[in-house]
């Protein structure tokens, strides 16, 4: 009764009902949907799971990572280049993936933390790091250099490969971010979680109330970063191909933190919310921008990127605390009095 | 209970404490007084483990504490409101309190804690539910003071509890002061109001410029020249 207490805190029973539906829904889907229906559902949950992993760090800690990239990276190269090399199985390379990921989060963390950097300047710590593993990994020929490491397509296939079709990978990653929607609610309410909380809220407090900030901040990072090791093995296995330019790119960091912004940071249902609003707009604008292009026989690259930016904008424009606390308010899924979710931006 | 002896520290190269040295004994309210730039918040940061002081020994319970971190001071006994009300905005007020309690020493008895705080502050208990950041400024003082409490210290460290109050949030503060007092809870006052923290205080220390210039009973430090001339405009 306590462990549901737990695991349901402040929602109501129609939350609970159709968080219960909505969990039917994605089990069932494929059964339901075609292939490129289910291609998006799988980036939607992938995006929902890395966004959860960034959130342990900021949402619950309020440390900022502008270089999660170089977990997901970490986490693929370690998989894929021991499945490549010595055909190990990606479960058991997640275990390096996920350690050597660590390591490097215990690095960015210890440094920045021991030395007291917040906000912004721990932010460019992570991105430095980020970008010269990049660099490190284009010159790095075992694991292929910057000509990128290919995974066999062809051998057994199977879950302990992690080799076969879409709707594998899918259930795989559904089932990633359901456990990983269980842990952290978990973690939020464990003593840890309190901590992390006050750490987020005002370090110096949280300091004076007796909370070790140094070890909580150590924890969040290293938890997160294995999280996201673990999203980056799937990713590697799944698009079955990996280059530094891309693996940890600037631009793969910042897709990591859109989906738990966008659907509110700290909570646990917004990455979901907020990977699904971020996925279909993409999908959405696509579209259009082939459309428009259609009619008025105009050239309409990169016109997608200029509405999926305004949208952005919007949104945060209108909902600063994300869509998720305001949806799940509207639709009463939420006791509506107490605990207001944190203003973006306010973790340091 | 606690002692310092000749501490000293440094901020880069300016010193913030010369030499410091105080006692407070069990049970007793000790009132540190001086005006901004004194060091008062300096000597509560050091004996926190928020700064390392350069030389000199603190020692609480007969444990030498002198450089340990904030939450192993913590651990030991010692409580700190700490200066500008810092509570945890987002949290609720319950929340907040919780929080305080997650120390080991306090965590088994934390039902019982929670009563005797709401006891001492309805207010905290009729609005026990609602985000931190909403209470009025009186308020936050009581949950930050609350928080506190929730660690079950046997000293509690008040760094400027009435900065920023209404007169008559702080004469709230003040008789909570007291109460804690009557209870037994061994007291360290800092405070810029140096009249009501010299009559509530056995003892009192004027800082100035990082050193002790003059100790004594709370009574003796009201009545003495340099209080009254420096402090009081009397």
């Amino acid at each position: 009764m306590r462990l549901w207490h737990r695991l349901t805190g402040d929602m109501t029973t129609r939350g609970q009902v159709a968080l219960a539906m909505f969990a039917a829904l994605l089990l069932a889907a494929p059964a339901f949907i075609g292939s490129y229906p289910l291609s998006i559902l799988i980036l939607v949950v992938y995006f929902a799971y890395i966004g959860q992993a960034w959130n342990v760090m900021m949402g619950f800690a309020g440390q900022l990572s502008l270089g999660h990239a170089l977990y997901l990276g970490l986490g693929g190269y370690t998989a894929a280049a021991l499945a490549f090399h010595f055909g190990v199985s990606p479960w058991i390379g997640m275990i390096a993936g996920v350690l050597v990921a660590m390591l490097a989060g215990g690095i960015v963390g210890f440094l920045g933390f021991r030395f007291s950097l917040a906000g912004v300047y721990f932010a460019l710590l992570t991105i430095a790091f980020a970008e010269f593993t990049r660099i490190l990994f284009d010159h790095f020929k075992w694991v292929g250099g910057s000509a990128g490491l290919f995974l066999k397509v062809s051998g057994d296939p199977g879950l302990w490969h992690l080799r076969g079709g879409p709707v594998m990978f899918y259930y795989v990653i559904l089932a990633m971010a359901a456990l990983a929607l269980v842990a952290c609610r978990l973690m939020l309410t464990s003593r840890l979680g309190y901590h992390w909380l006050a750490i987020r809220e005002d370090p110096e407090a949280a300091q004076a109330s007796g909370v070790d900030v140094f070890r909580g901040k150590m924890i969040a990072v290293l938890i997160s970063s294995g999280m996201a090791a673990v999203g980056g093995v799937w990713a590697a296995f799944y698009y079955k191909n990996l280059f530094p330019e891309t693996a940890f790119a600037m631009g793969r960091s910042i897709e990591v933190i859109l989906a738990p912004i966008i659907g509110g940071l700290g909570t646990l249902i917004g990455p979901f919310i907020g990977a699904a609003v971020l996925v279909s707009l993409g999908d959405v604008f696509t579209i259009a921008a082939e459309k428009i292009g259609e009619i008025f026989g105009v050239k309409t690259a990169g016109l997608k990127q200029i509405f999926y930016g305004l949208a952005l904008l919007a949104i945060v424009a209108f909902r600063r605390d994300g869509v998720w606390p305001w949806l799940a308010r509207k639709l009463g899924f939420v006791h509506s009095d107490p605990y207001l979710p944190p203003p973006a931006g306010k973790g340091r | 209970m606690l002692t310092v002896e000749t501490l000293d520290l440094f901020y880069g190269d300016a010193q913030a404490l010369d030499g410091v040295s105080l006692t407070a004994g069990q049970g007793e309210i000790v009132a540190i007084v001086g005006a901004n730039g004194a060091g008062k918040s300096s000597l509560i940061r050091s004996v926190h483990g928020m700064q390392t002081p350069s030389a000199g020994r603190v020692t609480f319970k007969g444990a030498d504490i002198t450089g340990w971190p904030s939450h192993r001071v913590c651990e030991l006994g010692v409580g700190h409101v700490a200066e500008g009300r810092q509570i945890f905005p987002n949290l609720s007020v319950l929340e907040n309190l919780e929080m305080g309690a997650t120390l080991k020493r306090a965590r088994g008895a934390m039902a019982a804690t929670l009563r005797r705080v709401m006891a001492l502050f309805p207010r905290l208990d009729e609005r026990r539910r609602q985000a931190a950041g909403t209470l009025s400024g009186g308020e936050q003082q009581m949950l930050a003071i609350g928080r506190c409490l929730m660690g079950q210290p046997e000293m509690i460290m008040f760094d400027e509890p009435s900065l920023g109050l209404s007169p008559t949030m702080t004469q709230e503060v003040f008789r909570v002061i007291r109460a804690l007092h009557e209870d037994g809870m061994t007291i360290l006052l800092v405070e810029q109001n140096v009249m009501a923290s010299l009559k509530l205080a056995q003892r009192g220390y004027v800082l100035e410029n990082g050193r002790v210039v003059l100790e004594g009973t709370g009574q003796a430090l009201l009545d003495s020249d340099r209080v009254r001339q420096a402090y009081l405009g009397l």
